[in-house]
């Protein structure tokens, strides 16, 4: 029975698939893949009900594990999972309708989108380091023709680079997991299992695990868009369809940095907990540089709200490398918000691809007075996403640095707090020139829309992070579960 | 098998399978690269059949042999696919010339003795002393991957980096648990599949595999 609970998230969207590979792309297949990411969700919380208050759920001999900080992620695949699947009916239809792309291309749409969330909702139930990371690479492999899905020559550069630079960082971090086993072996635990390898007296040894943890770190770091292995990111999440770019950024990094975090407590038991720590801190001020600097001389909004997903993994790492309880919590919460916020924001960059035929910043003016509900729910994320209360982003993003201030890290968290700062200014600019900008004397287009239901993902996803923040003492029990299975204790 | 021999013989497949990466550095010719690559595979697969012979594992002599079969067969095989008549003799272009790359080459082997010593000072046996070998590939594998402006000459890097992490996993510790070399054998396969395709869309669009017609996407 815990064995099928545990596998539900997994089996549910592989059924979807296997349906879309059978009947070929239909709204019904459409139905069943939205379904399999609520499933996820619903999992998610029932999973998350049961570890609460009680030990890990295992199945497979400890290959697959749940406990609270599993079953947190896995609602957060589920949730951003379902809005970015209620996008694809509509997007495939527009397509179809628009005489591009091909029938067998739709069906490998289809077949391929619920196979990503299935490989997500593996990698997160996984007990097992080397499972975890043979899902990780298989996200791999199943996102890359979901991001070459229009084949432009764009998007053929894009996947190219995804894959090759994508695949050889995974393999780096197997490097490390390979290095990880070899002491665990030694050690006189042959094993893999997490939990076994972080419980106090397992003594790895401590030259071996410094290498292995410096190679996983950059392993699973260029997955997560860490700079400076982030090269690839911008350029795959600009040229992925909105539905694709939006669980890419909103969950797939964040997926990757759940790895990261695993192996937090692996590496304090084993070398202490300077050295990881250190090596978080360098990505996260790195990566808030160098998105802080490409967000203020950007001119695509999809390659802005890529740069964005950079800069919130660089926050992101700086509470990892803050690592206490309450910095871990707010990274969660942050994940969450941030999953939320992102692909609604994706989402909406697509209808406004659909809708002006540009993905240009500079050519993309007087939204608000042009297309009131498109403008209207873009710029309600872009508010979101630079952090303004309500946003839940707002709460993450203070706890976040006042934990990092709080754990010593006071010089780079002040440096991160002026890169945030300038992120913000870049984000901000470009918005209010897309919203407001532009010639006054240009007429004001009323196409009438053709369906008021299509922004409906966007402001449900907004709705969500907004909510979030009102909610969040609800979910504290749950956020300082997960966090205490990195921190350690209870 | 005995020590004696069985130390000359890991050592032999160890040789050649650093070899191999050092004169993908030298060879340009596509062509040439993949036959390399079979050839490193092979010694791989000897590398680990060493391993089981010595061991006397059944076991591990599957896994050589599967290892074997997908490295020196199946995905040199599928390369070769992808490169097809296409001007596959015509040189690679590299950004770095061939004596330095060479230079780059024992830079990187001295490197990966460095970085392994912690895992050489675990234990004296043959096998564990070999394993910087398999770093040096990985590190070679890597330079490859970024020095070279042809796709199939990147893919043949990635696979470098693969070769010399799978050399590593078995000369340390007699590979990883079986559901996870299955996993990571799939996606090996799958992710070549992939650039197979890729490298056929890529010269269907752009004319020719070569990377330098992949300039369009930059801030």
């Amino acid at each position: 029975m815990d064995t099928l609970l545990v596998l539900l998230p997994v089996a549910g969207p592989v059924l979807a698939a296997a349906a879309a590979g059978l009947l070929g792309w239909r709204p019904a297949v459409g139905l069943a893949i939205v379904g399999s990411a609520v499933l996820q969700a619903l999992s998610g919380a029932v999973l998350a009900a049961r570890v609460l208050h009680g030990p890990a759920l295992t199945g497979f001999g400890g290959l697959l594990r749940v406990d609270a900080l599993s079953a947190f992620m896995l609602l957060v695949v589920g949730t951003v999972g379902t809005l970015a699947a209620a996008s694809v009916p509509r997007y495939l239809a527009e397509e179809q309708a628009e005489g591009r792309g091909s029938e067998n291309g739709r069906r490998l749409f289809a077949v391929l989108l619920p196979g990503f969330l299935a490989t997500m909702a593996l990698a997160v139930v996984a007990g097992d380091l080397g499972v975890l990371w043979v899902a990780i690479e298989a996200t791999t492999v199943v996102t890359a023709f979901l991001v070459g899905h229009t084949r432009s020559r764009q998007a053929l550069e894009a996947t190219w680079k995804y894959v090759v630079l994508g695949s050889a960082g995974i393999a780096t971090a197997f490097l490390g997991t390979v290095l990880v086993y070899f002491a665990a072996v030694h050690a006189g635990h042959p094993t893999l299992s997490w939990a076994a390898l972080s419980a106090p007296g397992t003594h790895l040894d401590r030259g071996v695990m410094r290498v292995a943890v410096a190679l996983v770190l950059l392993g699973f770091g260029t997955k997560a868009g860490l700079a400076p292995m982030h090269a690839w990111l911008p350029d795959a999440h600009s040229q992925a369809p909105a539905a694709v770019s939006a669980l890419m950024s909103g969950v797939l990094t964040s997926v990757a940095l759940y790895a990261v975090l695993r192996y937090l407590p692996i590496a304090s038991a084993a070398v202490g907990p300077g050295l990881l720590r250190t090596l978080l801190a360098v990505a996260a001020l790195l990566s808030l540089a160098v998105s802080a600097a490409l967000l203020l001389a950007q001119r695509d909004l999809k390659r802005m709200l890529a740069y964005s997903t950079v800069e919130n993994m660089g926050l992101l790492a700086l509470g990892a490398a803050a690592g206490s309880r309450l910095a871990i919590g707010a990274v969660l919460l942050h994940v969450l918000g941030h999953g939320l916020t992102k692909s609604s924001l994706f989402l909406t960059s697509g209808r406004i691809h659909h809708s002006e035929h540009t993905t240009r910043i500079e050519e993309v003016t007087r939204l608000l007075a042009r297309r009131p509900g498109l403008g209207r729910v873009w710029g309600a994320g872009l508010v979101a996403l630079v952090g303004l209360p309500p946003s839940s982003l707002f709460l993450s993003e203070v706890v976040i640095l006042g934990a990092a201030v709080a754990a010593g890290l006071v010089w780079v968290a002040a440096g991160a707090a002026v890169l945030l700062l300038l992120a913000y200014v870049a984000v901000a600019r470009h918005g209010t020139g897309m919203l407001l900008g532009g010639e006054e004397d240009e007429p004001a287009e009323t196409a009438p829309r053709r369906d008021r239901w299509a922004d409906l993902p966007g402001w449900l996803g907004l709705a969500g992070c907004a909510g979030l923040t009102a909610g969040a003492w609800a979910a504290v029990p749950l956020l300082s579960a997960a966090a205490a299975v990195v921190t350690g204790g209870s | 098998m005995s020590g004696e021999a069985f130390t000359q013989a890991l050592d032999l497949a160890a040789g050649l399978f650093l070899l191999c990466a050092v004169a993908v550095l030298w060879r340009r010719s596509v062509r040439a690269l993949v036959r390399l690559l079979a050839v490193q595979g092979a010694a791989l697969g000897g590398l680990i059949a060493v391993l089981a012979a010595h061991s006397t594992d059944a076991a591990l002599a599957g896994v050589a042999l599967g290892i074997g079969l997908l490295k020196a067969g199946i995905i040199p095989w599928l390369l070769g696919h992808a490169v097809g008549g296409h001007r596959a003799d015509a040189e690679t272009e590299s950004l770095v010339n061939v004596p330095a790359s060479l230079l780059a080459a024992a830079g990187l082997v001295a490197l990966a003795y460095v970085v392994s010593r912690p895992i050489v000072a675990l234990d004296p046996s043959p096998a564990l002393q070999t394993a910087p070998l398999g770093v040096a590939v990985f590190l070679i594998g890597f330079f490859v991957l970024l020095t070279r402006r042809r796709a199939i000459s990147q893919a043949v890097g990635f696979l470098l980096v693969d070769n010399g992490i799978t050399a590593v996993a078995f000369l340390t510790v007699d590979g990883v648990p079986l559901v996870v070399e299955l996993g990571a054998s799939l996606d090996l396969l799958l992710a070549v599949l992939i650039l197979q395709v890729l490298t056929t869309r890529i010269r269907r669009t752009f004319g020719d595999t070569d990377l330098d017609g992949l300039r369009e996407l930059h801030d």
